[in-house]
């Protein structure tokens, strides 16, 4: 720690040096713009193990009282983190200052708040991978239902119903989505047809999803009568939660092309049209993957639009336009609400599809990454 | 390959607001024109006028006439695409492609109209147009590496490149400099004096020396005040322009006093 009078001696010792002299203006500016008040403001601070020796001091309190008293676990943790909490605001007044205090005590309210967002998280995939691994084995990815009473089987049929009826609702989807954004980001400005579709975006966004299913259920059954269950109507209910997911995508990306792109495309005498298919969609490129990838998983884990619509069978069906369907969802919520005997095994094809169910939209996320970073414009 | 332009009364307009008044100017071929004036009084506004890129702002239109080389570009009938074909445009920001490679980057008014050219033909429009854009010796060794790698100097000549490769009539700059450092201004200072043996060369400048330097012939804007309409003051050689002036706004602008 320098104090002014260490400044003091430093000058003396260069003037000893003979590199500056006591009548060097320079030395005399630097001695007095030395500010003495910079060195005074410093405060020791605390070891860098303090937030985490206040934590611990949380927990032993909470661990303590639960132990000790016969308070409920909730309020013990409450009690413990105000205590920790407090012991480490105090410590740092003490020691660091009132500013410091401050500081530290927010920081202190976002990592408990980080904590707590985070703690559902963490239960959830800890649950499903706990309980989802006693089937994650090499049948559940190859067998079917089909014959299958108690113990074995596998869900192969509505892992492919899924994949297929996502794949379907994304060659529906992305198609409209696309042009949809395009119309209202490059050609509509502020026309009332793009308002309108504006307006019915934000709607659709919106609706709850058994709307979405009820939606395809009436619509088919309005062209091809009652008591109809094949894929394509999931994949259709899939499509009006999933296009408007990609509109509001895809226009963002394209808002955020610079104008003065499309403006120098136009300047070397390229049409619209053109521009927009060779220069903006390219530069927006990467986020439009990354947001397609993310609107396929949002609607890769619905139930209640594929409940109504593809219904449930045993059996590995690859034709969307034909028969009923598995999926992956549908699958679980029937093994957990109808188990047979011995019901274990129904419960664990549950688990094991939901953990599969995570781990899809988990490498739909780490994929959208990937490939936002492989399409992004480079520099080098 | 160089054209005369002719102005003749042009209102240039952003839907209501009429933001320059009956401009009427001549352009020389195979000469450098700068136009001069404050900032808001149109310059930028009647520079986009020269090719039609100003109606790509929503509103925006223009009355009167520019005539390049006996046609008006804006009678019946004129392609706008067409138009910016043959009076190419650099812009004050250097805005190479950011997904091509500078070789793409060069041939952009091409492959982006579809157009189909031999890979010795490609090669020869890139030499061509990074000399003629004195930047073939930098990067001829990185022709496939970004474009937006390059410093901004170099990316300013690349974008004045990439206008030269279409073989426009006339070269439109607004601004080319201004975004640049003092040895990259040099660097196309000096190209500009080259292209003039080609081209027709409008430039925007709020730097008086460049507009002394450079140009022939120099147009002086002015404004009465905010909301009223830019006009062109006076327009002559550049040596009179600077030294002997027959407008008083235009000897107090260019002695900056003013602007
Ligand atoms: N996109 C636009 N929409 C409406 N008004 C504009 C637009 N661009 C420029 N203007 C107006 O036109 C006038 C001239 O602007 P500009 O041509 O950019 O001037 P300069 O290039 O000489 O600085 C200014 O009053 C400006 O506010
Ligand atoms: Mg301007």
């Amino acid at each position: 720690m320098s104090s002014p009078h260490d400044t003091g001696t430093r000058t003396e010792d260069r003037a000893g040096d003979g590199r500056t002299s006591p009548e060097d203006p320079d030395a005399a500016v630097l001695t007095r713009h030395q500010p003495p008040s910079l060195a005074a403001s410093m405060h020791a601070s605390l070891p860098r193990w303090a937030g985490a020796a206040a934590a611990a001091l949380g927990v032993l309190v909470a661990a303590a009282l639960v132990a000790v008293t016969d308070v409920h676990v909730a309020l013990a943790v409450v009690v413990g983190a105000v205590v920790g909490v407090a012991a480490f605001v105090v410590a740092s007044r003490v020691v660091e200052g009132e500013r410091a205090a401050t500081d530290r005590f927010v920081t202190a309210l976002v990592t408990i708040a980080f904590v707590v967002a985070l703690l559902p998280l963490v239960s959830v995939v800890w649950t499903t991978v706990s309980r989802g691994l006693a089937r994650f084995d090499g049948a559940f990815f190859t067998q079917s239902m089909y014959n299958v009473i108690g113990e074995g089987g596998g869900a192969y049929h509505a892992i492919m119903g899924t994949l297929i009826i996502t794949g379907v609702a994304t060659l529906i989807s992305v198609p409209i989505g696309t042009l949809t954004a395009i119309y209202l980001v490059e050609y509509g400005g502020d026309n009332r047809l793009s308002k309108v579709i504006t307006f019915l975006v934000d709607v659709m966004t919106g609706i709850p999803s058994i709307v979405a299913g009820l939606f395809s259920l009436a619509l088919f059954t309005l062209l091809f009568g009652p008591g109809l269950r094949i894929g394509i109507m999931g994949s259709v209910a899939l499509s009006v939660l999933m296009i408007p997911i990609v509109v509001r995508a895809v226009e963002e990306m394209l808002r955020i092309v610079p104008a003065r792109l499309r403006e120098s495309s136009y300047a070397l005498g390229v049409p619209k049209w053109l521009t927009i298919v060779k220069v903006v969609l390219p530069t927006a490129a990467s986020g439009i993957a990354s947001g397609v990838v993310i609107a396929i998983a949002r609607v890769m884990g619905e139930t209640a639009p594929l409940l109504v619509t593809v219904g449930l069978t045993a059996s590995t069906n690859f034709n969307p336009f034909e028969g009923r369907m598995a999926v992956l969802p549908v699958f679980a919520y029937y093994q957990i609400i109808t188990p047979g005997i011995p019901p274990q095994a129904f419960i664990d094809r549950a688990w094991t599809s939901a953990l599969l169910l995570i781990l899809f939209v988990m490498v739909l996320n780490v994929g959208a990454r990937v490939l936002a970073r492989a399409l992004a414009p480079k520099t080098r | 390959m160089s054209r005369q332009i002719d102005v003749s009364d042009l209102d240039i307009y952003y839907g209501s607001f009429l933001a320059v008044e009956k401009v009427t100017m001549e352009i020389k071929p195979r000469s450098i024109t700068a136009l001069i004036g404050p900032s808001g009084c149109g310059k930028s506004t009647f520079l986009r006028s020269l090719n039609r890129m100003h109606e790509v702002i929503p509103g925006a239109r223009v009355e009167g006439k520019v005539v390049l080389d006996g046609q008006d570009l804006y009678g019946p009938g004129v392609d706008p695409v067409a138009v910016r074909r043959s009076v190419g445009m650099v812009f004050q920001n250097p805005n190479p492609f950011p997904t091509m490679s500078i070789y793409d980057n060069v041939l952009a008014g091409m492959r982006l109209n579809n157009k189909r050219l031999k890979r010795s033909e490609a090669d020869a429009v890139v030499e061509h147009s990074l000399r003629g854009a004195n930047l073939w010796k930098e990067v001829q060794d990185r022709l496939d590496r970004p474009g937006a790698g390059l410093s901004g100097g170099q990316q300013q000549r690349l974008c004045i490149a990439r206008a030269i490769a279409v073989q426009p009539q006339v070269l439109l700059m607004d601004e080319p400099c201004s975004a640049l450092d003092p040895i990259s201004t040099l660097a196309i200072e000096d190209l500009m004096g080259e292209l003039k043996k080609e081209y027709t060369i409008v430039i925007v400048t709020h730097n008086m020396q460049q507009a002394s330097r450079v140009s022939d012939r120099t147009g002086f804007f002015n404004i009465e005040g905010t909301g009223k309409p830019g006009k062109l003051v006076e327009m002559d050689a550049t040596d009179t322009i600077f030294s002997n002036p027959s407008v008083k706004a235009t000897e107090d602008y260019v002695s900056g006093r003013f602007g």
